[in-house]
């Protein structure tokens, strides 16, 4: 226990408690200006519903890559399966180069979609693209491993009782993979909320329009206003913190409810 | 085993011999400044090889100018830095790492070239910017960098703040006229090449406010054919100025190689390397053979409409100066 606490002490609970000292310099009234200011505001909004609406695109699409890899034989699954990791292993200054050329307007994807008047590179919807393209893993691999243990047992007795496949899923396969999906969730926003490299170069980063949390937080840095910088950092940290603890809450009272330790 | 630590020991040795230059220099400079020194330090190296035998290795740093005199002021080990600003050179000064006389040190004020602030343009200039006036429009989206980063930042607010006084004769009006501006600008990027970056490449914004050599170079790279220059009737003459580091000079033992350096600057050669880098030479042969790639504008010097920098910057650009009373996002 000792190893474990001076572990976390150092590599987490020191610079985190090095952060709030650094915010606790500015005055209660200037630290609330700072963090109600519009731009931060903004900042702060776009960032946490932008990986809200990632993670929940990649809760729903993960969940069909996973079904798919671990249900279905096809050539090449094993590929599909290995380049489900490229999202993690891939650099992030490398993705959002990448995304920007394609999303860009002289781009393939982007001059398929500018005569549709939808502009993506440089855009929120930008920002929107590159936070479920580094999501998909989280939810992917998360799941995955509880597919392959479910019982197939339990799904056979479900379908010689008579039930539709679409009441198997819900009623059998479902609630075994909630925890799973719970914490693929978890994980695909908290990556998202502080992503920073391959958001960069697709966003347009321009104030109360496009720009996120973490680029401001940057700013403000470079700039060497470092107690506004921590005190939107700060603000993220209690933010992120206080959604972790949500959804752990749910996936505790989930794991009750169907007698799965994840 | 014996043969792998042998192997091992061996490939140290060989990548030891291999990496070091005779004499390694940092330079710390702006944004907008990557090909010249490329061109700069090409040229230096072979000269220098040529008279001392030695090779050196110069590393360049680049980015905003106050960001810059901030890191060297933190620690970072420049030998030698070359900022868009006296101030910004005084500010490392003012902490000991710089003789106080430095812009005495060398000749033209410690400043090789000039360059002025111009404005860059779509092709066809569709929004029909002429002269600073135009930028105050409603609709006319300007890209600036960030006065609290960047050097070229803070010429572009004084050159826009020294045509706006000469035209309402009172600071006021001035400060309205900037703060309209600044109304128009949609990102402030921090440094000048990242302001560069986001007008060319992300298309953003109806005119650029840029030094005139990094406009330049955006022509040169991107094509005459995308992008104009236009020249205001009024801009500010931008002295960027270098210095030797003192203080890291001496720990490291790389005075001679930093003066040499410099010398080759302010020579001929470096003069012609730097017109031909759209930067305006000091030499007065040099800058007479490339008159006509320059534009000719009315200048106006700092110390003429503002009092010097360390006026300029204080009323302006510190913490809660007019700059943040301007523009408060």
């Amino acid at each position: 226990m000792g190893v474990s606490l001076l572990w976390l002490s150092l590599i987490v609970l020191i610079p985190l408690a090095a952060l709030f000292a650094k915010t606790a310099e500015l005055s209660a009234a200037h630290f609330i200006e700072i963090i109600t200011s519009r731009r931060v505001l903004h900042a702060l909004q776009l960032s946490f519903a932008l990986s809200f609406a990632a993670a929940a695109v990649n809760l729903v699409f993960g969940t069909l890559v996973v079904w798919a890899l671990v249900r279905y034989r096809f050539p090449g699954r094993r590929l599909f399966d290995a380049i489900v990791d490229i999202p993690f292993a891939l650099p992030t200054a490398v993705a959002g180069i990448a995304l920007t050329n394609l999303y860009a307007e002289s781009g393939w994807i982007g001059s398929l979609l500018a005569p549709l008047g939808i502009q993506v590179a440089f855009t929120p919807l930008g920002i929107f693209v590159a936070l479920v393209f580094i999501g998909l893993p989280f939810v992917v691999r998360t799941v995955q491993p509880v597919l392959e243990d479910l019982e197939k047992e339990l799904e056979e007795a479900a379908a010689s009782l008579g039930a539709s496949r679409w009441t198997i899923f819900c009623r059998v396969v479902l609630p075994s993979i909630v925890p799973a999906l719970l914490t693929g969730f978890a994980l695909a926003l908290a990556r998202a909320v502080g992503e920073y490299g391959s958001v960069i170069f697709i966003a347009g980063n321009l104030p109360n329009v496009s720009e996120i949390a973490p680029l401001l937080i940057v700013i403000r840095l470079q700039e060497f206003r470092y107690a506004d910088a921590t005190a939107i950092a700060a603000v993220m940290l209690v933010a992120s913190f206080l959604l972790l603890f949500l959804i752990n809450t749910l996936q505790r009272w989930s794991e009750g409810r169907t007698g799965k330790r994840l | 085993m014996r043969r792998l630590i042998a192997g091992l020991a061996a490939s140290l040795l060989l990548a030891g011999a291999a990496q070091a230059a005779d004499v390694n220099l940092l330079n710390v400079s702006y944004d907008p400044t990557r090909e010249l020194y490329i061109a700069l330090n090409k040229a230096f190296g072979a000269k220098y090889k040529a008279e001392t035998g030695k090779t050196i290795e110069i590393k360049q740093s680049h980015g905003g100018s106050g960001k810059q005199a901030r890191s060297v002021i933190d620690g970072l080990e420049a030998d030698v830095v070359t900022l868009a600003l006296a101030y910004d050179v005084d500010a490392i000064a003012e902490r000991g790492l710089i003789a106080a006389d430095w812009q005495k040190k060398l000749p033209s004020n410690a400043a090789p070239y000039t360059s002025t602030i111009v404005f860059l343009v779509r092709k066809g200039n569709p929004k029909g910017v002429k002269d600073w006036d135009d930028l105050v429009r409603p609709g006319v989206k300007v890209i600036t960098p960030n006065p609290k980063t960047s050097g070229g930042a803070r010429w572009n607010y004084l050159a826009a703040w020294g045509y706006a006084q000469k035209k309402f004769g009172s600071q006021d009006k001035a400060r309205d006229f900037v703060r309209d501006i600044y109304k128009n600008v949609p990102v402030l990027d921090t440094g000048a090449r990242g302001s560069t970056v986001t007008f060319v490449e992300r298309n953003i914004g109806d005119v650029l406010i840029a030094w005139e050599n990094e406009a330049y170079l955006a022509i040169d790279e991107f094509g005459k054919d995308k992008f104009e220059i236009v020249t205001p009737s009024v801009s500010i003459l931008a002295e960027p100025t270098v210095a030797i580091v003192d203080k890291v000079v001496d720990k490291k033992g790389t005075r001679a190689a930093a003066e040499a350096y410099f010398k080759f600057i302010y020579s001929p050669e470096g003069q012609e390397i730097a017109a031909q880098n759209h930067y305006r030479p000091r030499d007065p042969a040099v800058a007479s053979k490339h008159e006509n790639a320059f534009a000719k504008v009315e200048l106006f010097t700092i110390d003429e409409v503002f009092g010097g920098w360390q006026k300029a910057q204080a009323t302006h650009f510190n913490d809660a100066g007019l700059f943040d009373k301007i523009y408060t996002q």
